[in-house]
């Protein structure tokens, strides 16, 4: 393969990985603080089909992007005043929520399967482009692409730098002592649980809006990407860097099973696409791996400097969730 | 006493406020669609029991989604979510094809052959649930992504099946493995028709035996204790890990039973998409009855005849069939708000 | 700063927490509130810290009327409070739980509030790095982060709860010259403690709770004896200890150690005989609770042999010891020891166990009839099990248990019960006792334990006590021992600190 077509496949590597990006830091957000919105399957494809409609109706690009996010918010919404106002479980809610706002993106969306629509164009930056390698690869995207390369830092500074987002990791961690020191939990859970479903209702736009542009329903290709975006937000140990390490993987594996195919024949694509999937599950093992007893119990074994080194080992690897993540916070 | 039975009628009144507002919402859904609701409806009955050919296609429907719904409930008794249910059906389908394709030259009476295979796929479905419990036992992996991405192995295994070592002579194909001769096939009820009697008693027997179990015997009992309060229940002396198990085990059993039927009656190959969702619905049915055997059948049949029946709409009326999961979500939500409103209205209430 | 606490009053259902208490504490005093567990001293200062409403009363704050709602409330008013478990965020690094809730820049300055957090520290001999993570620090440790951490926030009263429960010695002596230095600069120190030693060396001043009430006040130089008496009431007379003859071992624990989160009980050299009953005393977290699991095989012992009659079952499962015929009856009965949901009936199944497959619905409903009246249950076998009283789910816990059994483990088997499902409780434990079982029991009350065991072993900060007899042991005694005194005077023993 001549580097040209190296570059320019990696470069759709970067784009294609842009809207899992925008799933991931979004429910890294909202988990930090103790929600799990497991709806993210169905906020992807409601807000796909519903950014697509925006667009479509208004001839606006910016309108389809900004309808997205209301979506998502709105869906985050539900997750959270069931989840926190009437304390049901987390998971059943946003279970439930995956397969209605997959079904309504299905049923909605069927008058408009097929349009063409406006989409978003690749923004070119100038002088930025033309640097050998780097230009092709980095700097010939659109500008959700640009975004998501931002938000990434962004996201980070934000929760690792910031006082409130020091609060963010205080009431996923441990609420009562943030409570005990000034924090409303359950008002900021609200409010970053819904940033959280609006940063990722960008994700679905960006797939109907740029990347496989238009709405086609049931095969589109969509139904399957939020499952694996609640997968790589667990592997990115709710670290928007490592984060980003994983949904670039899962994409550049996905771009590989494409590029190999002509070299393995026997192999069918369909199977080289979902390869990734395997391995994601041996690392949330591996994760997860230092979270379960008997290794903690082995652990406790090993004697002081031993334990030091091995805990610094496991700490590393570790994706430990916020501890209170998926708990209903009281406060007596 | 009296709290109780104000309670009840609380609870009745809230459920059948839940129907009444689900089917208010899904009206407003078509509405924006610019669809006629009534027509709509009157499509999905019709489509749904209109001929017996429709009533036998909500037959073959039910039949998975039943034998799944069992499954979950006992899972959901011993205090689990398992999500992995897909993967776990997928397993069952692909095991029941391995064990028909080994056995479908050997000469033995068809009979055994596909009782072999459908006891394979069982197998088949109970390894890949004990898997999930296993990551979670000893791996400390949380049920729901262990599930869910033992769901994405099993798609890749079975297509990677499909296409490649199991693949049709000539050309892989989107439509499967090779058919399986006639013979081979679980009979139905008429040539044309999908439907298998024996799938049908088994599914029901299925149900009655999760009821039963849960009822009547001591391991149902201990199930629902560890269900309950995992820590009371092992002071009392049940040892909690080996029943979650075992749960999970038999929820596999179950979800390898509706894969195996799959491949044996309804498709009689094993193609891509061989789980049709059954697991997610069954979570669903699951989930609305609340977590009890008694009303999974009828509940269940509902939700099989709204699939069967919004297939109508794309025909007739050029709207997407996903109808009806439209009002089946829309239903379980607001039965899981109704029960939030519920909680919080006797809480604040006097005493 | 001044603090009354004027009529304070709060209650929990039927328990009356706080009745009327009015309390002054002067500025720059250390103040001691001294009770026995449930005496109402944490209910008080988690009114006064803001975490819950009195029913009635008010908070005078250097004389002015103050409203606190809230823990936030509280510190803006310069009331800081120092949990037993003190709640921070493990994950985190020092300075991060340092600066966390203060309000400031969106960008917070860490190297700042390092220089400043190692000023503080250096000021009190604290030896914390504060780029070093909370999950790797001790108790004492993380007792210092936050008792700055209220200090940088401007707490002008500081509130203690039991402070010294897990610390270690020269932590506790830098502790003590810590709250020294602030109440000679002006803050108002409470210290709410069962270690009368502590109390005794620390306080300018001292209250003592019982039962709600704030019963009695004393001033340096305090008389150990008034204050126990204060605390526990007077010895109540007793009528007809029975005690049991004592059999062959049935519990035999040999060098045994244990390691709790807090505290580690070294070298326990113990046998219980059959028949008998030996009481477990000490204030909570004392280390009773983790000594009973251990004999439950519930807690693995990090050294020793425990031995069940003549069988080694050292670092066996409970389910293993259940079989050789020990029960454990948890406290929280509830939580720990019902299956909330489940009836009546459906529990007895769950005890009894059943031969076959399928439960015999007949054998069990008449398991359920017999047994409830046996022990007297108010309640109908359909009835699920939460909904009984608590002396009625005592009673059940009680019937659930099997015959013959060689050693009931009981916690706080009379909490919260009134006096005659109390006689009740202890009638039927005796019967027992008479069948050859042995019992060891934790109880908070003297009087209970005092009346019923045969021997008392009393734990503090981690140390046992030989076993005692309790004929030889006055109510008086076993609150000094309780609080931490006393200990150079009891007879050498192999069960020893």
């Amino acid at each position: 393969m001549s580097l040209d077509l190296l570059l320019v496949g990696l470069a759709g590597v970067l784009t294609a990985a842009a809207p899992v990006l925008f799933g991931v830091i979004g429910e890294t957000i909202s988990e930090r603080a103790g929600v799990i919105n497991l709806s993210m399957n169905g906020t992807i494809l409601l807000t796909a089909m519903g950014g697509f409609a925006i667009a479509l109706s208004t001839g606006n690009v910016v309108l389809g992007f900004l309808g997205g996010m209301i979506i998502g918010g709105l869906i985050a919404l539900l997750v959270a005043f069931a989840s926190i106002t009437l304390r049901q479980s987390q998971v059943a809610v946003g279970f439930v929520l995956a397969l209605l706002c997959r079904d309504l993106s299905y049923f909605l969306g069927n008058p408009i399967m097929g349009s063409t629509g406006p989409r978003l164009s690749i923004l070119p930056i100038p002088f930025l482009r033309d640097v050998p390698m780097l230009g092709a690869l980095l700097f010939r995207q659109d500008i959700m692409t640009y975004l998501s390369f931002i938000l990434i830092g962004l996201a980070w500074v934000f929760i690792f730098r910031t006082r409130p987002g020091l609060m963010l990791r205080g009431i996923g961690e441990k609420p009562s002592a943030a409570y005990v020191r000034g924090a409303n939990v359950n008002r900021l859970r609200y409010i970053y649980t819904v940033v959280g479903g609006a940063i990722a209702g960008l994700a679905g736009p960006i797939y109907s809006l740029s990347v496989k542009a238009g709405w086609k329903g049931t095969i589109s290709g969509l139904d399957g990407i939020g499952w694996i975006v609640l997968a790589i937000t667990i592997f990115g140990g709710w670290n928007p860097f490592r984060a980003a390490f994983g949904a670039y993987l899962f994409s550049l594996l996905q771009w590989l099973g494409l590029v190999l195919q002509p070299a393995l024949p026997g192999v069918p694509s369909q199977v080289l696409q979902v390869a990734p999937f395997p391995l994601m599950i041996l690392t949330l093992l591996l994760v997860n791996i230092g979270n379960a007893e008997w290794v903690e119990r082995t652990l406790a074994r090993l004697p002081a400097p031993a334990r030091r080194a091995v805990a610094k080992i496991l700490r590393a690897m570790n994706a430990t969730p916020p501890s209170a993540m998926g708990t209903p916070f009281e406060k007596e | 006493m009296r709290s109780q039975r104000g309670s009840q009628s609380l609870n009745a009144l809230l459920q059948g406020a839940a129907v009444v507002v689900a089917l208010c919402l899904t009206t407003i859904v078509l509405l924006i669609s610019k669809a006629p609701p009534i027509s709509a409806y009157a499509n999905i009955v019709i489509g749904a029991v209109g001929t017996w050919d429709e009533i036998s296609n909500v037959l073959v429907s039910w039949v998975p989604l039943l034998l799944v719904t069992a499954g979950l409930i006992l899972t959901f008794t011993v205090g689990l979510w398992n999500i992995g249910i897909e993967g776990q059906i997928i397993l069952g389908a692909i095991f029941a094809t391995w064990a028909l394709r080994l056995l479908q030259s050997s000469g033995l009476p068809p009979g055994i052959i596909i009782t072999a295979g459908i006891l394979a796929g069982m197998v088949g479905g109970a390894l890949w649930a004990m898997l999930a419990g296993a990551l979670k036992a000893f791996g400390g992996v949380n049920e729901i992504f262990g599930g869910l991405g033992l769901n994405f192995v099993a798609t890749a295994l079975n297509l990677w099946l499909i296409f490649g070592p199991w693949k049709r002579p000539g050309v892989a194909s989107m439509s499967g493995t090779e058919p399986f001769p006639h013979e081979l096939w679980l009979p139905t009820l008429t040539a044309q028709s999908r439907l298998s009697p024996s799938a049908v008693v088994i599914a029901v027997i299925g149900i009655l035996v999760v009821y039963f179990l849960i009822r009547g015997t001591y391991f149902g009992l201990r199930l629902k204790a560890v269900g309950k309060n995992a820590s009371a229940a092992y002071l009392l002396g049940v040892p909690t890990w080996q029943y979650m198990m075992v749960a999970f085990a038999l929820c596999g059993i179950f979800a390898g039973l509706a894969g195996a039927i799959q491949v044996t009656s309804v498709y009689n190959r094993l193609i891509p998409a061989i789980s049709s969702g059954y697991g997610y619905m069954g979570l669903m049915v699951a989930m609305l009855v609340n977590y009890q055997a008694a009303l999974a059948a009828p509940v269940a049949l509902f939700f099989a005849a709204l699939n069967v029946g919004s297939i109508q709409l794309p025909i007739v009326l050029r709207l997407d069939s996903s109808l009806a999961g439209v009002l089946q979500g829309t239903l379980v939500l607001l039965v899981i708000i109704g029960q939030g409103v519920r909680q919080r209205l006797t809480k604040g209430g006097p005493g | 700063m001044r603090v009354e606490l004027r009529s304070i009053h709060k209650t929990f259902g039927s328990v009356h927490a706080n009745a009327g208490i009015s309390l002054d504490i002067s500025s720059s005093s250390i103040q001691g509130i001294l009770g026995e567990n449930g005496a109402g001293k944490s209910t008080l200062m988690k009114i006064l810290s803001g975490f819950i409403l009195p029913d009635s009363g008010e908070i005078v704050l250097d004389g002015k009327r103050a409203t606190i709602h809230s823990p936030a409330d509280a510190m803006s008013h310069g009331i800081g409070m120092l949990h037993q478990d003190p709640l921070d965020f493990s994950p985190m690094k020092i300075v991060d739980n340092f600066i966390l809730g203060r309000r400031g820049a969106l960008f917070p300055d860490r190297k700042g509030a390092a220089r400043e957090f190692r000023a503080l520290a250096s000021q009190f001999d604290f030896a914390l790095d504060p780029d070093s993570y909370v999950d790797m620090l001790t108790v004492g440790e993380r007792q210092q982060l936050e008792i700055l951490r209220l200090l940088w926030f401007g707490a002008q009263v500081l509130i203690l709860d039991e402070p010294t429960t897990g610390i270690s010695q020269p932590q506790k002596e830098k502790l003590f010259a810590t709250l020294k230095t602030l109440a000679s600069r002006g803050v108002t120190i409470i210290f709410v403690s069962h270690k009368l030693e502590d109390v005794e060396y620390l306080c300018s001043q001292v209250v003592v709770f019982r039962q709600g009430e704030l019963v009695g006040s004393a001033s340096p130089p305090y008389q150990t004896r008034g204050l126990v008496q204060m605390m526990f009431g007077r010895e109540v007379s007793f009528s007809g200890r029975t005690s049991g003859t004592a059999g062959g071992p049935v519990l035999s624990l040999e060098r045994v150690c244990l390691e709790g989160v807090r505290l580690q009980i070294q070298d326990v050299t113990l046998e219980a005989r059959a028949g008998e009953v030996i009481g477990l005393a000490g204030m909570e977290g004392s280390g009773q609770s983790i000594f009973l699991s251990a004999c439950a095989g519930l807690t693995r012992p990090v050294a020793g042999r425990i031995g069940l009659g003549s069988m080694d079952v050292t670092g066996q499962s409970y389910h293993s010891f259940k079989r050789q015929g020990v029960v454990y009856l948890p406290a929280a009965r509830l939580e720990r020891g019902l299956v909330p949901g489940l009836t009546l009936t459906e529990h007895f199944v769950l005890s009894e166990g059943g031969a076959g497959f399928v439960i015999d619905r007949r054998a069990a409903d008449n398991l359920a009839a017999e047994r409830i009246k046996t022990f007297n249950i108010k309640g109908a076998p359909t009835s699920t099990v939460e909904s009984l009283s608590g002396g009625n789910q005592q009673r059940m816990l009680l019937a659930l248990l099997r015959t013959p059994l060689s050693l009931i483990l009981l916690e706080h088997p009379t909490r919260g019960l009134d006096i005659e499902s109390t006689m009740y409780v202890w009638t039927k434990l005796k019967e027992r006792c008479a069948q050859g079982t042995a019992i060891v029991f934790i109880s908070a009350d003297l009087d209970e334990i005092l009346q019923y065991s045969d021997r008392v072993i009393v734990f503090f900060a981690g140390r046992v006590s030989p076993p005692l007899p309790a004929g030889s042991l006055s109510v008086a005694e076993l609150g000094e021992l309780i609080g931490g005194k006393g200990w150079e005077r009891l007879p050498r023993d192999t069960a020893r600190a």
